[in-house]
């Protein structure tokens, strides 16, 4: 006998679904639509979704408020972007304590990215995840800090300039050239990682890591490892964080330090609470939102940001079930 | 008589100044029921977290299962059968009741790490899980959120997620806690159906339930223990009655 | 490196953290009293900078200047408590990091549109534009003693207010009782009011002094703000005591790595490298320090109960 799905999560599926065709459908339509200049727009809302969804697993499952998640994001896109780099100059990235070449194949650069974003979260993850609440947020931003100085002191990247990458990754052979492939890419990683983390949620992982968020004696009372399990999770979601950051770098052709600011963390946040925290889709679809906000508000005022700051405000003050929530019509979360 | 599966020799915890525990000896064997009584203050919770592993003893020394355990972290220790109630619910408030026991059910049988497979999915798993809250007599809430049910159906459901991870020793933090007269003694008619099948180690005010269920007392006052053996001697020892049972009589 | 040398850079390291004190016991201080993260408190920071750099400019005194820039922070702290802050308090930790960063990009955006994107110029106030031999023959810049000596005088007063007065028995009965002091009948609101006036006065205080060292622009308080946050976890957030270590030793350790780093970079990497690698890998030494007192002491140095 399983939980009998209430009805917003019905509703969510439908949702979800919906979504996926016009996300199939929307690189047609623009092209006949002759629109096709906005499909690396889509293919930069479809990595921070992919970013913020990864930040979700964490934050809202597992009610740790990670402030640090740009460090993974720009990690991800600077692993990707080393890697095009010293292949384009033919140099190696590392020659010790093993001698690392640049790869322009996809298939070794994207996995690259997300073990090095993930073995960096882990780390960081092993001291945080001793502390709790403030502590937390404190650390994992000051942590983030200090991998933005660490990408800034390797010269070779170009420091606040950050690093202008001469190529694409390939996929089997074949380059990222265009809009389209990377797009396609980027929208597998996203629908994989939303059905695998979905369902993951839902799996005895999932039910530990949001029990501990509810109720961390309860779980240990019972023998539960809870710090592993958070470990666990925020392993990989930095590690899916440095997966968007790869499609980032690829989508740009340009990697700066601003990808592993304070700043990019907190956009990240935002993207969750904003489509809806714990809901996986929300955060996708609030990462879409706050993008397609800041390009439309960018357009009319330079001083967008005295526009978002008091809409972010009302957010948090009067809107608290976000986004996806208000799409699926389901109570208010916590 | 067996081997304790419970084994406290001189605990002790200090706060500051305050001697919470002090130089606690006591042993429960299996099947049996151990009361903990003793005014407010005496150290009981105390000892139950140190027992659990929550807070780490400054001395002493708990065995459980004949391993020592002093410095193992609680879900070490929930993992080798060690269970535990609390004083205050302790539950997954967002969690319907069947997940929550779910949750307990699960707990021993496997590791966590199962990333794919639905939880509910093994029905083995969840017959028992199932069965647990028919026994709290919780059948007909189940798909309720833990946090919306009553305070007596959460005390029920606290007895019930303790149990579901078949526990060796139980430790209860007084389970009847806040409960009226009919809920109370429907809490120690429950206890009293585990009897024999669970060693329990109860922290209880209601001396009622106390002396129905306990085959031991120990009487604790100021971190120490001041007596302890059968219901009977308790009931008759005169400085227990001045410590304690005397001050609640005066009451 | 010589002994002087050494003297000097540790000088410029309490410089440092003299003002990190500054802002740290203001963070700690409305933490440990109404449970509220801050992250607008860099953003206190700069408007004390900026408008105590613009009364400078118009009256000639930097005294004038500092004590507006101290009101102003104060002013705008006390303002946003009464309007915003708040309605914060019973919400969870998340709530209040995304209204503050709300702040964080109004008050950024403001700044830029009364001031410009360019950083202003705040000049060392004559008084103390020359240095002082503080060993016969080692000359130390005067301004920068300056700081230290406001920044003990600060500390031994937030010290008095704390331990001596009324105010500050309900600070600290605030911290650790909540609930007896609004069973006393305090008024409650007007005492989280007050912390977080002076909380800002602090900040204030920290931007202005800071202003002729670093640049006064948009953006001054983030920087500082991050390395607060390592400040008070290292000396144990929600203790005033614990912020003095945490700050003194992180001003320390920064100023230090970022001295010493570069004569050991320039021994293996050409010069034009080894200042780019040396600034950004002493900047990273105080995040190591964190993470190393978080591995012996998670609750930090001098932790709030102690």
């Amino acid at each position: 006998m399983r939980e009998p799905a209430p009805p917003h999560v019905r509703r969510g599926w439908i949702a979800a679904q919906a979504g996926l065709a016009v996300l199939v459908a929307a690189p047609f339509v623009l092209t006949a639509l002759d629109r096709a200049w906005l499909l690396p727009t889509l293919t930069r809302m479809l990595a921070y979704g992919l970013g913020a969804a990864a930040l979700d697993v964490v934050l809202g499952y597992g009610g740790l408020v990670s402030f640090g998640h740009g460090a993974f994001l720009g990690t991800g896109a600077y692993v990707a972007g080393a890697l095009i780099h010293h292949a384009g100059a033919a140099t190696p990235l590392l020659r010790w304590p093993v001698e690392i070449d640049g790869s322009l194949d996809a298939l070794i650069a994207f996995p690259a990215a997300a073990l090095a974003a993930g073995a960096l979260a882990f780390l960081i993850g092993a001291v945080s995840l001793r502390t709790r609440g403030v502590h937390f947020i404190m650390i994992t931003l000051a942590f983030a800090q200090m991998v933005y100085f660490l990408v800034l002191a390797i010269p070779e990247y170009g420091g606040t300039d950050g690093l202008m990458l001469p190529a694409r990754h390939r996929l089997f052979d074949l380059p990222l050239d265009g809009d389209q492939p990377l797009y396609w890419v980027a929208l597998v990683l996203l629908v994989g990682f939303l059905t695998i983390a979905q369902r993951s949620m839902e799996a005895r992982f999932g039910l530990a890591l949001r029990g501990a968020r509810q109720n961390e004696r309860r779980m240990r009372a019972l023998g539960y490892p809870v710090f592993r399990i958070r470990l666990v999770a925020f392993t990989i979601s930095g590690a899916v964080a440095g997966l968007a950051g790869a499609v980032l770098a690829n989508q740009a052709g340009f990697v700066s330090p601003d990808l592993l600011s304070w700043q990019r963390s907190g956009e990240l946040i935002i993207m969750v609470i904003l489509g809806g925290q714990g809901t996986l889709f929300g955060p996708v679809l609030g990462a879409f939102a706050l993008l397609l906000l800041e390009e439309e508000l960018s357009a009319v005022t330079e001083h967008w940001m005295l526009v978002l700051g008091p809409l972010l405000l009302a957010c948090v003050l009067f809107f608290r079930r976000g986004l996806w929530g208000q799409v699926v019509r389901a109570p208010a979360h916590g | 008589m067996a081997e304790p599966l419970l084994q406290v020799e001189r605990l002790s915890k200090r706060f500051g100044a305050l001697a919470a525990v002090a130089d606690v000896s006591l042993d429960l064997v299996s099947g049996e029921c151990h009361a903990v009584i003793g005014p407010n203050g005496a150290g009981k919770t105390t000892l139950l977290a140190l027992i659990a592993g929550e807070i780490l003893p400054d001395a002493g020394r708990v065995a459980f299962a004949g391993e020592d355990v002093t410095r193992l972290k609680v879900s070490r220790r929930a993992l080798r059968g060690l269970g535990r109630t609390f004083q205050l619910t302790q539950l997954c408030a967002e969690f319907s009741a069947r997940r929550n026991v779910m949750l307990a059910v699960e707990a021993r049988v496997g590791t966590p790490f199962h990333f794919l497979r639905r939880a509910d999915s093994l029905a083995t798993l969840a017959a028992r899980a199932d069965a647990a809250l028919v026994m709290a007599g919780l059948a007909e809430r189940a798909h309720v959120p833990a946090g919306l049910l009553s305070h007596g159906e959460q005390r029920q459901l606290e007895l019930a997620v303790a149990m579901a991870a078949r526990p060796r020793a139980l430790l209860l933090d007084e389970p009847a806690a806040g409960l009226g007269p009919a809920e109370t003694a429907e809490m120690a008619a429950r206890l009293a159906a585990l009897k024999g099948r669970v060693a329990m180690l109860l922290v209880e005010h209601d001396m009622d339930t106390v002396f129905r269920l306990a085959d031991r007392i120990t009487v604790m006052a100021e971190g120490r223990v001041i007596a302890s053996g059968a219901p009977d001697t308790i009931r008759a020892d005169a400085a227990v009655r001045e410590a304690y049972l005397g001050e609640i009589a005066d009451a | 490196m010589d002994s002087l040398l050494l003297l000097e850079q540790a000088l410029n390291g309490l410089t440092l953290g003299v003002m990190l004190f500054l802002m740290a016991a203001g963070l700690t201080l409305i933490f440990g009293v109404m449970g509220v993260i801050n992250l607008a408190h860099g953003s206190l920071y700069m408007i004390g900078a900026f408008a105590g750099a613009t009364v400078t400019a118009r009256t000639g005194s930097f005294a004038l200047g500092m004590l507006a820039g101290m009101a102003a922070s104060a002013l705008v702290a006390l303002a946003l408590e009464l309007t915003l802050i708040r309605r914060l308090y019973a919400r969870d930790h998340l709530d209040q990091v995304l209204a503050t960063y709300a702040l964080i990009l109004i008050a950024n955006e403001s700044v830029k549109i009364v001031w410009g994107p360019q950083p202003i110029f705040l000049g060392t106030p004559e008084a103390f534009g020359g240095s002082v031999e503080i060993i016969p023959g080692v000359p130390y810049p005067a301004y920068r003693l300056a700081i230290i000596g406001t920044g003990l005088a600060a500390a031994a007063f937030l010290w008095w207010l704390i331990a001596r007065t009324r105010l500050g028995m309900l600070i600290r009965a605030g911290t650790t009782h909540r609930a007896i002091v609004q069973a006393l009948g305090v008024n409650i609101q007007a005492l989280f009011a007050l912390v977080f006036a002076i909380g800002g006065a602090l900040a204030g205080l920290a931007g202005m002094m800071a202003g002729p060292l670093l640049a006064v622009q948009v953006g001054m308080g983030e920087q500082i703000l991050i390395l607060t946050f390592v400040v008070v976890v290292v000396g144990g957030l929600g203790s005033v005591r614990g912020a003095m270590a945490g700050a003194v030793l992180v001003g320390l350790v920064d100023t230090l790595s970022r001295a010493v780093l570069p004569v050991a970079v320039r021994e293996v990497l050409p010069p034009s490298a080894a200042d780019q690698v040396a600034a950004n890998l002493g900047a990273v030494a105080v995040y190591l320090l964190m993470a190393v007192v978080l591995a012996i002491r998670p609750q930090g140095l001098v932790p709030r109960h102690a």
